[in-house]
């Protein structure tokens, strides 16, 4: 932690949503003491709900503080490691998605992927420049609950067909268009939850691929409608394979829970790729009180999906894909030294896109929200034409524009997670092991099952050098 | 908010069957394969065949061949009908099917037979799992015994026929399909359904129609209950009309016992289509 003095550590902290009580000088000058119990985000709150009578919906992740990458630092190489030159020598990044069983898998230029967001929740424009920005580097982008639209299916080069719950535009045709397909059982942001897209976000456009009126409250079911359990997931799966000739990887998503067992299941089903989505994992319309109070930390789940799948002996042949709060290289190293094979970025790629830009300050005050702050992606009035679908507001996102954004911060990450595999004598990024890690709190050393830094120290396994994945 | 336009579901369900009505006999009539040399497969690669396959009905006996070999000439087709033996209830039999085949199952299948069909006249001579024509997009499937849970799921179009029962969540969370049930269904049926018409000749089971957006539901025998925001409305003239179409079209004379008048109509209040927190209780 870099703060100091240290706000609450997670274990004590206020209530979820609540930002660290910190009390201007002034206020602690006239003696005044803010609870940390019932502090000002939370007595807003109670007051909101007492006003309304209906519980907050909101988008984005996880805004507690949670251990989380930052609480992770690299060992780089000295005397008993050979770095690689940082800005020379050769460090690879391309990744196989879901070679076990397809005819065609996904072969990517880099480990960094675009999670899965609806057309519906997201502007057919921000879709485009989506999917034209993980081409542009080589990389796939991922269908949602809505469908796949043409836009999205032209600029992307690879593209991942969600197969959810609701089955909204779900058809035949797209998914043989698909060069792979996700069962979603869950996402970070709510795993156990289904969805609801407000009808001020049901156009026309947006009924019609669901096949429902527009302007209504459209729910989206929390369970599939034929399977249930993970041995009729194994048989969808086949049907799955059968309908696409066994030529496409089937991945396996799950928000982040009873993560060792849910992936030893996902592969007991079938799945080519399991997909972790930890808590801090966006959304476009979600209570708030699921996003902050159901689902574990993104660092938490990792360790426990390795296990699994090192338990199968399948780790590296069955990939992993981590999301849920990727936002910096830094995030994509130490995912991948956990045992991530790639990672998957949502809320970041919409920030790339220009979500909560400072330009739009204005319109974000008059929307009684601020740059920095704003997640009301259900509403639908987004300034930056993202999570909208207003003709006028979504024209303000300029699909080429937006693409060459999202490109650029794509190729930063990719670069810095190379300089720090080159730090740790890795020519590539995959080889980054959690060997190359040490945590700065006993909760992330727990949690990551690295040691606390300057000991060899893994809360939960004794000390010692031996027996980190024992 | 404007309803998705009945006509226009209604126009296109027709459109896309591929299917006149009475064609393939009355309810328990026995089916025969249309005419033609019969070919038994035992390879795959011995499915091609020269010019001329269409008035050919190829064979598949899943005894000796694999599920594997059927589809995937049933993707690529190289005739127009296709008879399967020995089924033996195996997993995913003619599922993604995208083209008008004339497809004869001769026994029980398993799950996901006929999934996703698009176009195929799909007939199982036997008793199915689950998620039969799930999500199908256009053509019809016949199912001449009883069917496992969510017949019909999520399908986009095309008709469903099961002579026999369905079990629970039949047309769960339907979008256009329609179904049309000889005999009962069981509880949760039409969860979600979105659009499409389901037609129950004999009873339905617990909590009809929970959480229903657009879809009709017809019921001639009794609902043990119906779920939330489901209620049952008139039968006016123009249902009565569309009913004895779907019955024609699934080989019931809708008179007698069948016609349109012994049915009741099923379908949504819409108290539910806004969130709002007085409705809490409904849930």
């Amino acid at each position: 932690m870099t703060e100091f003095p240290p706000t609450a550590s997670p274990a004590t902290a206020s209530p979820a949503t609540a930002s660290p009580a910190v009390m201007s000088g002034q206020e602690a000058s006239l003696g005044l003491r803010e609870s940390h119990t019932f502090d000002r985000a939370t007595i807003a709150g109670i007051q909101r709900a007492a006003e309304t009578g209906v519980y907050d919906i909101r988008g984005w992740g996880a805004k507690r503080r949670l251990p989380h990458f930052d609480d992770l630092l690299f060992l780089g190489a000295s005397m008993s490691r050979y770095p690689l030159e940082g800005y020379r020598e050769r460090c690879d990044t391309d990744v196989v998605l879901g070679d076990r069983n397809a005819k065609y898998p996904l072969r990517l230029a880099i480990p960094v992927t675009i999670a899965g967001m609806s057309f519906g929740a997201l502007s057919a424009q921000a879709k485009e420049a989506l999917g034209r920005g993980a081409s542009e580097v080589g990389t796939s982008t991922t269908t949602g609950d809505g469908g796949m639209t043409p836009e999205e299916r032209g600029q992307s080069k690879h593209l991942v067909y969600q197969y959810l719950p609701s089955r909204y535009g779900m058809n035949p045709t797209d998914l043989r268009k698909a060069d792979a397909i996700e069962v979603v059982l869950g996402q970070g942001a709510k795993p156990g939850g289904g969805g609801m897209l407000l009808g001020q976000k049901i156009s026309d456009r947006v009924a019609a691929m669901r096949t429902l009126p527009a302007g209504i409250d459209q729910r989206s079911a929390c369970r599939h409608p034929d399977w249930t359990g993970p041995d009729d997931l194994a048989i969808k799966i086949l049907e799955l394979r059968e309908i696409t000739d066994w030529e496409k990887p089937i991945y396996v998503k799950v928000g982040a829970s009873r993560t060792y067992y849910d992936v030893k299941l996902a592969v007991a089903a079938g799945a080519d790729v399991v997909v972790v989505d930890g808590m801090q994992g966006g959304t476009a319309a979600t209570q708030d009180v699921f996003i902050e109070h159901v689902g574990i930390p993104t660092l938490a789940a990792i360790p426990q999906a390795v296990q699994a799948l090192a338990e199968l002996g399948l780790h590296r042949k069955v990939q992993l894909v981590v999301s849920g709060g990727i936002r910096t290289g830094a995030d994509v190293a130490k995912a991948m030294a956990l045992g991530a094979d790639a990672v998957a970025i949502g809320t970041a790629a919409l920030i790339a896109l220009g979500d909560n830009h400072p330009r739009h300050a204005a319109e974000y005050a008059k929307l009684g929200s601020a740059a920095g702050f704003y997640d009301d992606f259900q509403d639908g009035r987004d300034p930056a034409g993202i999570s909208t679908q207003d003709p006028e507001l979504a024209a303000r996102l300029d699909p080429v524009e937006g693409g060459r954004r999202l490109a650029n911060y794509l190729r930063v990450l990719t670069m810095e997670a190379q300089t720090i595999a080159r730090a740790c004598g890795k020519s590539h990024v995959r080889n980054l092991e959690p060997e190359d890690l040490v945590a700065l709190t006993i909760e992330a050393a727990a949690m990551a099952r690295v040691p606390l830094a300057g000991t060899s120290w893994i809360p939960g396994q004794g000390t010692g050098d031996h027996g980190r994945f024992g | 908010m404007a309803p998705l336009s009945e006509e226009a579901r209604a126009r296109r369900s027709h459109a896309t069957y591929g299917y006149e009505a009475g064609a393939r006999g009355r309810r328990g009539e026995a089916e025969t394969p249309s005419g033609g040399e019969a070919e038994v497969l035992s390879e795959p690669a011995t499915v091609l065949a020269p010019a001329g396959t269409a008035e050919r009905t190829v064979t598949f006996d899943l005894g000796v061949t694999t599920v594997r070999a059927l589809n995937s000439e049933l993707h690529a087709p190289t005739a127009t009908s296709y008879e399967v033996l020995r089924p033996q209830g195996a997993h995913a039999i003619a599922a993604g099917v995208h083209a008008p085949l004339t497809i004869d199952v001769r026994g029980h299948a398993g799950y996901y037979c006929a999934g996703m069909n698009d176009g195929g006249l799909i007939t199982v001579q036997g008793n199915v799992g689950t998620g039969v024509a799930e999500n199908m997009m256009s053509g019809v499937v016949r199912v001449r015994g009883d069917a496992s849970q969510s017949a019909g799921a999520t399908a986009h179009g095309g008709l469903l026929v099961i002579e026999g029962s369905a079990s629970m969540r039949c047309g769960i969370s339907m979008k256009g399909v329609d179904i049309v049930v000889g005999g009962d269904i069981g509880p949760m049926s039409a969860f979600m359904a979105q659009a499409g018409r389901l037609v129950v000749c004999g009873d339905a089971g617990d909590g009809l129609g929970d959480s229903i957006y657009e879809a009709r539901i017809y019921v001639r025998g009794t609902v043990a209950g119906l779920g939330a925001d489901c209620v049952e409305k008139d039968l006016r003239a123009e249902h009565r009309a569309e009913l004895a179409e779907l019955l024609t079209a699934a080989g019931i004379d809708p008179v007698g016992e069948y016609a349109p008048e012994r049915f009741r109509r099923y379908g949504s209040a819409r108290r539910l289509y806004h969130f709002a927190a007085g409705n809490s209780a409904a849930y």
